[in-house]
């Protein structure tokens, strides 16, 4: 299992590369990236990831954990990336590996929707006219992460 | 006591942390946020709606009826936004 909260970028194929092993028959990823232009606001330049330190790690380690034992996984990697980003960078990377590909595939978007909703991390948009907004949390991701409990 | 502060909570009071000493009659989560308002237009403005705001204690999420007792870092910070 290998978390991971860092301002540089990651190589996501070297990052696949590494879950493969014996035994792994699917591994299923997941890459972040920072768009151009979120909806009803003018061109980001930006965006400006803050975290929690220590405690996102611990977060991020225990979905991680419960990830792993939900879906037996071989393994699994959570890579986020902080401080400031422009629109195209990687924002976060998680996969899994496991010996069946619906595991994987599962424990894939169980990580990615967990994370959203339960690691201390914020994002602020700061856009081309000098305004600046911390981005609120949208009730869908919410639902999406609530769906993983029923 | 250290007060850790993030995202626009930290921008409104001006600070990421703090070392405050709360008086002996705040308990829980929910009277630190009623003091932490009294103590000056920052805070105010920052705890206004304790609703937007979410606390952990010594790195755990805390309840607003959550005891502060024997804790060493409370973070104060809105609803996550990461992914």
């Amino acid at each position: 299992m290998k978390i991971l909260v860092q301002h540089h970028d990651f190589d996501a194929g070297a990052e696949l590369a590494a879950l493969q092993s014996a035994g792994v028959g699917g591994i299923a990823s997941f890459i972040g990236i920072v768009r151009a232009n979120p909806a009803d606001h003018p061109p980001l330049t930006a965006l400006y990831l803050e975290h929690y330190p220590g405690m996102t790690e611990r977060a991020l380690t225990r979905i991680a954990e419960q990830a792993a034992t939900q879906w037996s996984l071989a393994d699994c990697t959570i890579i986020h990336r902080v401080g400031r980003l422009t629109p195209g960078e990687n924002i976060v990377f998680v996969a899994a590996a496991s010996p069946h590909r619906q595991a994987a595939l599962s424990a894939t978007a169980f990580l990615i929707d967990w994370l959203k909703t339960s690691a201390p991390i914020w994002k602020r948009e700061d856009f081309a006219d000098g305004q600046a907004s911390w981005v609120a949390p949208r009730e869908a991701d919410d639902r999406e992460a609530e769906k993983w409990l029923k | 006591m250290q007060i850790l502060y993030f995202a626009w909570l930290r921008e409104k009071i001006g600070v990421p942390a703090e070392t405050l000493e709360p008086p002996p009659g705040v308990a829980t989560v929910g009277a630190l946020i009623a003091w932490l308002q009294t103590l000056g237009p920052a805070h105010a403005a920052a705890f206004a709606d304790p609703n937007c705001i979410r606390c952990a204690i010594d790195q755990e999420i805390a309840a607003p009826g959550a005891s502060i007792a024997g804790a060493a870092e409370i973070a104060f910070f809105p609803p996550v936004t990461g992914g």
